[in-house]
């Protein structure tokens, strides 16, 4: 791979708190190596802006290798940048030419307020799970591990709903800022699974009606939110929650 | 000398004793109980939920924006334990004795033996929970051998098994915060321990979002804030990491042990530039199938592909022909940096290995060939295996393409240690309290079960024990006596005090007004720390950071530049807080390594080894704990306790 | 739950826009089939329209059938209230919006637009009810087909209709906002009520695609073939 150095423009959304009205600000980064992740080039340009006494750019981050799902960048009309099945800390700058514009916004939707700059509030996911993405075990002597089979392909299909980050890119990216591929995941995640079946109905019901309550819009099929997703979860779950709220309804006492 | 409170009796009965022995908590009193705990890793997460379960009052702390991003998430390889479903000859003993023997004979045989006691409850519990462990085509669990061990005994789910453990943790987290028991901050970082009558009564808290302090009383507090590896600045920890919390229990009495020992995990993407901001790992799962090698002939700037067999180093398999690739990780991080000190290095920097998959992909293709029973020509062969490869280590690949942008199915993997977990921690006894009453620590912020080196699929097993199935038992022996207590105002003085403090301290930061970022301190810190500190130490090397961080941190206090308001999201202001107690951190464990002198696990002094350059302990002199009790500025007091090896007796760890 | 938060929840009014959508795309069967006799006519020039005459009458002559006809109208205007009822809320669900728009990174753009689809087919609905329905209906104001004076002669209106060269150009559009509205509305219906066996997606998707492309053309080739004189009175 060769390395290069490369000279940017960046309009990134400023916004001192909650309440403040906000508008984008235009900075010259230079000098940026191929090989720096973006969020470094975000550190890069911080470096900079405390140097000549500005405030930094606020933005989320933590684990910086694609798992915690705390990184949250709106890139050039896209969550989490141009690549697929990837969030913006993995994102590196090879991605990118000398002379380029990159337009950065925060995750836009009412039920992620931006906090400050770039990041937003996302507790409403956590408020989701709350009213029932779990399965009801106290910690103690439940029953030997492999007492239960799980079908292989079973255990791979929950795995790969349970492999939500969480980040919130789906709302972000739906036209109708909907949650419900993060909602269909963690959904699909239980219900796939022997042990999530007893709670099934009111997980359904209890969760969407969270998510109502949050103000999250509704889902249009659009497949915009499994383009973006870091973890490549599928629509189809989508699906299978409202195959689950409907049976949850539909059987309801 | 330190009293660990180990039950008496045989080593396999002592837990069992306690549990049958220690004092209960009825349940109408426990709903009086307040607890406080910090950080919601697998320790913190599994405590805060299983202590809610129980009727607790819990109000539940991490500075992420939700529990479910602490650090515990990026743990990829798997967690161990006990089950035997293998039936390959596991049992809690075997688990006991590798995990003292993997920690060089310098963790405490007590501890050691209830984590493996716990271990297969902990798989139960988990997989009750949903967690999607991987499995065989007959529905039982699968398993995987990891490094150390000779039995397969780690359960895993894909390379993301911190990650489905630590969702489960949070769900049942979360299912405790809906019924009401738990009470959930994030975005708040813990900035002091307030203690009344000399127990932990309580914590001073900054909301991270308005930059507000707040009071939070507790009958006790836990301390799960993970380990400190970011003393180094580049490390595999995430960014936010930090050692704040765990640094101000000890400066209010906590004593902090074995603080030097740091585990260098062979395996991690080398570094690119000065821009660095943190280090990724490469599971160690990829040293099963892949082959370590440098250049036989110094500063070697041929492609890797065009260096021919014959003129490759696989100096793993040439040091220590018994175990090849797969020694220990302290071992194999060492062995890496001889060669590239010795100037064998690879890389632009020079500072770097090749893990080559060209030998695997051939050996699979061929085994895949003989499947499939194909005459596949060599072509044919490559692409087999490479296919076999995907399906194995696909992930990991992916994930070395995108930051490195090379392709690790046609060229070498380059490789480098890089610091990953902090075995040292706060010093607690068997109850997992520290020397303050009513502060307890668990998980990685502790010292107590991996010794001077972890084994890898260890830490998520030490998080889940410690949080479900060990503090349970400890909390309600210590909270029986304390039934009476009220909660404490929270205008007693010492809760104004403490506040006042930190408010002092984050105006104190503010005032400075320097002209240097926090981030190039941490950058600087991180340097000494990792030359001198690093992956091998001896005594002057150690005198010397010792000085350059004591004149860091003066610098840091009179020149370091704070930009923004304290009553606002500020995130360097963050950082400078913790940055300021890793420069207090970074000196301690030049102090504990200097004291130590022997090498053992991760601690690498180079005053202590054989002739041919293997560590070499000192049982005679060293088979203690370094508790080191914070006496001010600059100043601590070494306490030891004694390691007294009953059943697991010390034998030289040989891998050749 | 009750069956009333069943339907109104985010889900719910989902549902409701799913059942209508596939009430509606059962009746364009019926319609297509009913409205394809006219193409009768290519097989034997005489015919003149008899056979589309007698089936439409029929679609009148029976009390079932016009019941049905009301459950058709009330579907209709619940998938339009409820649709652009949806569209206005999710509209709202975004707060401030974006500098960069998103665009086609991920979603096709008719997916993004069953909102203006359906408001263009609305628009197109009140022209064609009031062309034929209502005349045919209620006012019954058309003429006595040649073979049977009890029975309308909507072939004759559907061909002076269709010397209009701009309202051909109109038939035209409004199907080719069906054929878009139906490529997304299809499959998206069967998701929203649940379907989650991929096998079974992937079948309905060829079918969608199948269907959106087949049933407006055909429903386009119509006004076309009329205007043409491909089909047509011949005495």
């Amino acid at each position: 791979m060769e390395h290069y150095n490369m000279n940017l423009t960046l309009k990134v959304w400023r916004q001192k708190s909650t309440n403040d009205e906000g508008a984008f600000e235009t900075y010259d980064v230079k000098d940026i190596s191929s090989e720096m992740s973006f969020l470094e080039m975000f550190d890069v340009l911080n470096e900079r802006l405390i140097a000549e006494g500005k405030d930094p750019i606020a933005f989320d981050h933590d684990c910086r290798e694609g798992i915690c799902g705390m990184c949250s960048m709106y890139i050039d009309g896209r969550p989490h940048g141009p690549w697929q099945a990837n969030t913006t800390c993995q994102l590196h700058m090879r991605a990118y030419k000398d002379g380029d514009t990159i337009t950065v916004e925060p995750w836009r939707a009412k039920a992620f307020p931006v906090i400050k700059d770039l990041v937003v509030d996302r507790m409403a996911f956590d408020r989701i799970v709350q009213a029932g993405g779990y399965i009801s075990v106290n910690t103690g002597n439940p029953q030997d591990a492999n007492s239960i089979l799980i079908a292989k392909d079973k255990a791979d299909l929950s795995f790969a709903n349970a492999a939500c980050i969480g980040c919130g890119a789906c709302v972000a990216a739906c036209k109708n800022s909907s949650a419900m591929l993060f909602l269909s995941a963690k959904v699909s995640h239980l219900a796939l699974l022997p042990q999530g079946d007893p709670e099934r109905k009111s997980r359904a019901i209890n969760m969407v009606a969270q998510m109502d309550k949050e103000g999250f819009g509704s889902c249009t099929n659009t497949g915009a939110c499994e383009a973006v997703c870091p973890k490549e979860i599928s629509i189809t779950n989508i699906a299978r929650l409202n195959y689950e709220y409907q049976r949850a309804g539909y059987l309801a006492d | 000398m330190l009293d660990a409170k180990i039950p008496a009796g045989p080593l396999d009965q002592k837990w069992t004793y306690y549990k049958g022995h220690c004092n209960l908590v009825n349940p109408a009193n426990k709903r009086k109980l307040e607890i406080i705990v910090i950080g919601t890793g697998l320790a913190g997460a599994s405590a805060a939920a299983a202590l809610g379960e129980l009727g607790y009052k819990v109000k539940a702390f991490c500075f992420q924006d939700s529990p479910r991003r602490a650090h515990s998430i990026a743990a990829q390889g798997g967690i161990n334990a006990a089950k035997n479903y293998q039936n390959d000859g596991d049992s809690v003993f075997r688990l006991f004795y590798d995990t003292i023997k993997g920690g060089d004979y310098r963790a405490r045989e007590g501890n050691v033996h209830r984590l493996a006691e716990v271990s297969g409850n902990i798989i139960d519990q988990c997989v009750a929970q949903g967690v999607p462990f991987a499995r065989e085509y007959g529905g039982l669990l699968s398993n995987r051998s990891f490094g150390g061990t000779q039995v397969q005994r780690t359960f895993y789910a894909a390379g993301q098994t911190g990650q489905q453990l630590l969702i489960g943790a949070y769900q049942a987290l979360e299912r405790q915060v809906a019924l009401g028991n738990v009470k959930q901050y994030s975005r708040h970082e813990m900035l002091e321990i307030v203690m009344v009558d000399g127990k932990a009564r309580g914590i001073i808290a900054r909301d991270l979002v308005t930059g507000k302090l707040e009071r939070h009383f507790g009958h006790a507090v836990l301390l799960c804030s993970g380990g400190y590896g970011n003393v180094f600045y580049l490390s595999t920890n995430a960014m936010g990491s930090n050692v704040t919390a765990a640094w101000k229990a000890h400066r209010k009495g906590a004593y902090f042990a074995n603080p030097c020992f740091t585990q260098i995990h062979p395996t991690c993407i080398p570094v690119s530039g000065d821009h660095q901001s943190k280090l990724t790992l490469m599971s160690e799962s990829l040293r099963n199938d892949g082959r370590i090698w440098v250049p036989k002939k110094k500063d070697d700037n041929r492609k890797a592909v065009d260096i021919p067999e014959e003129e490759r180093d696989y100096y793993l398999e040439r040091r220590y022909p018994a175990f090849g690739n797969l020694v220990p990780r302290d071992v194999a991080s060492r062995a890496a940096k001889e060669r590239c000190d010795a100037g064998y290095g690879v890389g632009t920097s020079k500072q770097a290995v090749y893990l080559d998959y060209a030998n695997a992909i051939q050996r699979y293709g061929e085994i895949e060939a003989n499947k499939q029973g194909l005459h596949a020509s060599a072509e044919e062969i490559t692409k087999l295996g490479k296919a076999v490869v995907k399906e194995k280590y696909g992930n990991l690949f992916d994930m070395y393409e995108k930051i490195t942008g090379e392709n690790p199915y046609e060229t070498p993997m380059r490789i480098y240690p890089a610091v990953h977990y902090t075995m040292g921690g706060l010093w607690v006894d068997y109850e997992l309290m520290t020397t303050v009453p009513g502060l307890y620590s668990l998980g990685e912020a502790n010292f107590s079960d991996h010794g001077a080196n972890r084994l890898g699929a260890s830490a998520l097993m030490q998080g889940l024990a410690d949080g479900y199935f060990v503090i349970p038992y400890t909390m309600g022996n210590y909270l029986a006596a304390d039934i009476a207590t009220k909660p404490i105002s929270l205008d007693h003085p010492a809760f104004v005090e403490a506040e006042k403090s930190v408010s002092d301290r984050i105006n104190q930061l503010m005032n400075i007004k320097g002209t240097k970022t926090v981030e190039s301190f941490h950058k600087r810190l991180g340097l000494i720390m990792w030359d001198k500190c690093g992956m091998a130490r001896n005594a002057k090397g150690l005198q010397e950071a010792i000085t350059q961080i004591q004149q860091l941190k003066k610098e840091f206090w009179s020149d370091v530049r704070i930009p923004g308001a304290i009553n606002e999201m500020n995130p360097e202001l963050d950082k400078a807080n913790r940055v300021a107690d890793f420069l207090e951190l970074g000196e301690l464990m030049c102090i504990d390594a200097l004291n130590r002198n022997e090498s053992c696990g991760g601690h690498f002094r180079e005053e202590s080894q054989t002739e041919e350059g293997e560590a070499k302990r000192d049982d005679a002199n060293f088979s203690y704990v370094a508790a080191w009790e914070y006496k001010g500025d600059h100043n601590w007091q070494m306490h030891k306790e004694d390691l007294k090896f009953e059943v697991a007796k010390p034998t030289q760890r040989s891998y050749k | 739950m009750k069956w009333s938060e069943l339907f109104t929840s985010s889900i719910g009014k989902k549902l409701v826009m799913a059942f209508t959508g596939i009430f509606l795309i059962s009746f364009l069967v019926v319609h297509v089939g009913i409205n394809a006799c006219i193409f009768a006519d290519l097989f034997d020039p005489t015919e003149n329209g008899e056979m589309f005459n007698r089936a439409a009458h029929f679609m009148g002559a029976t009390v079932l059938i016009r019941i049905a006809e009301v459950g058709l109208f009330a579907g209709i205007i619940l998938h339009i209230v409820q649709g652009l009822m949806l569209e206005v809320q999710n509209r709202s669900r975004r707060g401030k919006g974006y500098a960069v728009q998103m665009g086609n990174k991920g979603s096709k753009w008719y997916s993004r637009s069953m909102g203006l689809l359906g408001t263009l087919l609305l628009l197109f609905l009140v022209l064609h009810v009031s062309q034929f329905w209502w005349d045919s209906r209620v006012a019954h104001n058309l003429p006595e087909a040649g073979y049977d004076p009890s029975h309308h002669d909507l072939f004759l209106r559907m061909t002076e209709t269709f010397q209009n060269p701009w309202l051909v150009v109109i038939y035209v559009l409004g199907c080719i906002s069906l054929a878009y509205h139906l490529l997304h509305g299809f499959q998206s219906a069967f998701r929203t009520i649940g379907v989650h066996n991929n096998r079974y997606l992937k079948m309905l998707n060829s079918i969608g695609i199948g269907f959106s492309i087949i049933v407006p053309l055909v429903f386009a080739l119509m006004p076309v073939s009329m205007h043409l004189g491909w089909v047509g009175l011949n005495n």
